[in-house]
């Protein structure tokens, strides 16, 4: 069940692994087997994935199968309750919000969790918008960041959206003035802040949910200024030219840790997180947890002077 | 800095006598233009205005004590698109005098002593990569350690395409930064001027604690071509010019060029 091309290897391994699976439930002789296959898998889509072209990635991060923070959400927090609307206009479904307990079981704790979410299937894609928030979404997230703050809680944000809505009532209403906004009420947060870029990080519209202490991708993602189809059409006056800008661009989470703008790549499961959701979540929800842990002991004023150094030194620059 | 011609005026000079308004088309002569600091006095067009002019309008003499003007950009992802990006930083550096798309320092305005900065259009259309990210840095910082409020002029299409995810986080640096300037209670004058858009736009340029814009000057996240392909219809006749914001509450204020020292130290006074 390849989507692309490059694919083909690894899911024809993938489902013979299934097939082993099964029957081993069964039988206790079949183990070892399964387990040499599941290491070949893992081997042979390590070699694969690891000289994956920047376009291969961006494409991997929007696979149609690719997991949303709607499936992590159940898999890594408990006692999720969604909160509505940014008291000035109105709910933006482009991004979920609410207080949740993290991470799962006993030990678990309160904290905000804000994601971008793209919506499955053309219904709940247009209630969502495609994940392109407009003013209201950014709005709704500065104001429940600001309450977390206020009550101490920690906040983890899913980053995943080709970016804000380009459309005449974003604008209107202030798309710009929105996502600064955001991006201000980030930065003075007086609790830890965790983002987790899962998917698409196109632009301001991804980073305004970005302002962390510990940026956390997914293996298979982007996180860039601009789209390569954008930077196609400024580049090239042709929005086709994908591939080629993705080239030049480079805007993998690999390069972006490269550069300091991601902390952490956390590897997901042989073939990407559509392969295995419950594994995807599994990686991503150990590394939250150390983020998480390296921050504990900070006061309010050092989390937010850690996070100011964090984005200050970020930069190319010949003095 | 001593004022001195730019290279926008000598230009003038050599094409003719004459240009052109391009708000009532009428011919003017370009000495009257330029000594009306680039607005038409027919029509009240505000034609692009040099870093040198934006100086001699607003600065007292003309003056400014600039900062760290030696900063020059890297080259991240060793960009190419047919012309390497070195080549692209040369050839501007080259054009302009400058070395990068933003001038900083220490001036007075009507004797008020401000932390100025200004962006150069003509440097890569202004754009915000991570020398003009750490020059706003540092334009706020400074202002907090010399207690000076702080007056900003943006003009640029945005984030600069060419360093890649860095030029992304200029945007929450600046704004960061930004708010220690608010947290040390000085004021933060933003003025809008054409064009201000995606990532300046979405960052500090909108969170001034007065925004400012020139008329007609476009003002917005996304451009409007991009708009269009989005929503597959024309936009509405002055669509995301400053006159449009102030309709839609993002601004303080549209302001003429010729009456932006006033009221610039009007409100700085009022602030003070
Ligand atoms: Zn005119």
């Amino acid at each position: 069940m390849a989507d692309l091309p490059f694919e083909q290897p690894i899911a024809e391994l993938s489902a013979r692994v299934r097939d082993l699976r099964a029957l081993a439930e069964g039988d206790p002789k079949y183990a070892a087997e399964l387990r040499r296959l599941e290491d070949k898998v893992a081997r042979l889509s390590r070699e694969l994935y690891q000289d994956l072209t920047p376009w291969q990635r961006v494409q991997l991060s929007r696979h149609p199968r690719r997991p949303f923070f709607s499936d992590y959400l159940p898999l890594m927090f408990d006692d999720f309750l969604e909160l509505h609307g940014d008291r000035t206009f109105g709910d933006d479904a482009a991004i979920i919000a609410g207080f949740a307990r993290y991470p799962k079981g006993p030990r678990g704790r309160s904290v905000l969790v804000i994601g971008q979410e793209k919506g499955r299937g053309t219904k709940e894609a247009v209630k969502r918008n495609w994940g392109m928030a407009n003013p209201e979404g950014y709005r709704k997230a500065r104001r429940l960041m600001e309450l977390a703050g206020r009550f101490k809680k920690p906040v983890i944000t899913f980053i995943d959206t080709k970016g804000a809505y380009p459309g005449l009532g974003a604008e209107e209403r202030g798309q710009s003035e929105a996502i600064g906004q955001c991006l201000l009420a980030m930065s003075r947060l007086p609790v830890p802040v965790i983002a987790c870029i899962v998917g698409e990080g196109g632009s301001g519209g991804a980073l305004a949910l970005g302002v962390a202490n510990r940026v956390l991708a997914l293996e298979h993602t982007w996180y860039s200024v601009i789209s390569p189809e954008a930077c196609a059409s400024i580049l090239w006056k042709d929005g086709s030219l994908g591939e080629r800008a993705a080239a030049v661009l480079k805007p993998t989470a690999q390069m972006a840790l490269e550069l300091g703008a991601v902390d952490q790549v956390v590897d997901e499961p042989p073939g990407g997180a559509h392969h295995d959701v419950e594994g995807a979540a599994r990686r991503l929800d150990s590394a939250l947890r150390e983020a998480l842990a390296s921050l504990e002991g900070l006061s309010e004023e050092e989390l937010i002077e850690d996070r100011y150094r964090r984005f200050r030194r970020l930069g190319a620059i010949h003095a | 800095m001593r004022p001195e011609t730019d290279a926008s005026e000598k230009r003038s000079v050599v094409k003719g006598v004459f240009r052109k308004c391009d708000g009532c088309g009428e011919t003017l002569l370009a000495d009257a233009l330029a000594r009306n600091s680039e607005v038409c006095p027919t029509c009240g067009q505000h034609h692009r205005l040099s870093g040198d002019g934006w100086r001699r309008l607003l600065l007292d003499d003309g003056l400014l004590t600039e900062w760290d003007s030696h900063l020059e950009p890297g080259d991240p992802l060793a960009f190419s698109d047919g012309r390497a990006y070195r080549d692209r930083v040369g050839i501007a550096q080259r054009n302009t005098g400058a070395k990068e798309a933003i001038e900083i320092g220490r001036a007075k305005i009507e004797e008020i002593d401000v932390a100025y900065g200004a962006f150069l259009f003509a440097f890569m259309g202004g754009s915000m990569g991570s020398v003009v990210g750490e020059k706003i840095c540092r334009l706020f910082e400074r202002a907090v350690t010399d207690s000076l409020p702080a007056v900003l002029l943006q003009a640029s299409g945005g984030a600069r395409m060419q360093e890649g995810v860095l030029s992304l986080m200029q945007m929450a640096k600046t704004v960061a930064a930004l708010g220690r300037l608010r947290d040390a209670g000085l004021p933060f004058i933003s003025v809008c001027l054409h064009p201000t858009t995606g990532g300046v736009a979405a960052s500090f340029a909108l969170l001034g604690d007065v925004n400012m814009a020139e008329p007609k000057a476009l003002v917005g996240f996304a451009g409007p071509r991009v708009i269009e392909s989005t929503i597959r219809q024309k936009l509405p006749e002055g669509f995301q010019r400053a006159e449009f914001l102030l309709q839609h509450g993002m601004i303080d204020r549209v302001v003429s060029r010729l009456e932006m020292r006033r009221e610039i130290a009007l409100i700085l006074r009022h602030l003070r």
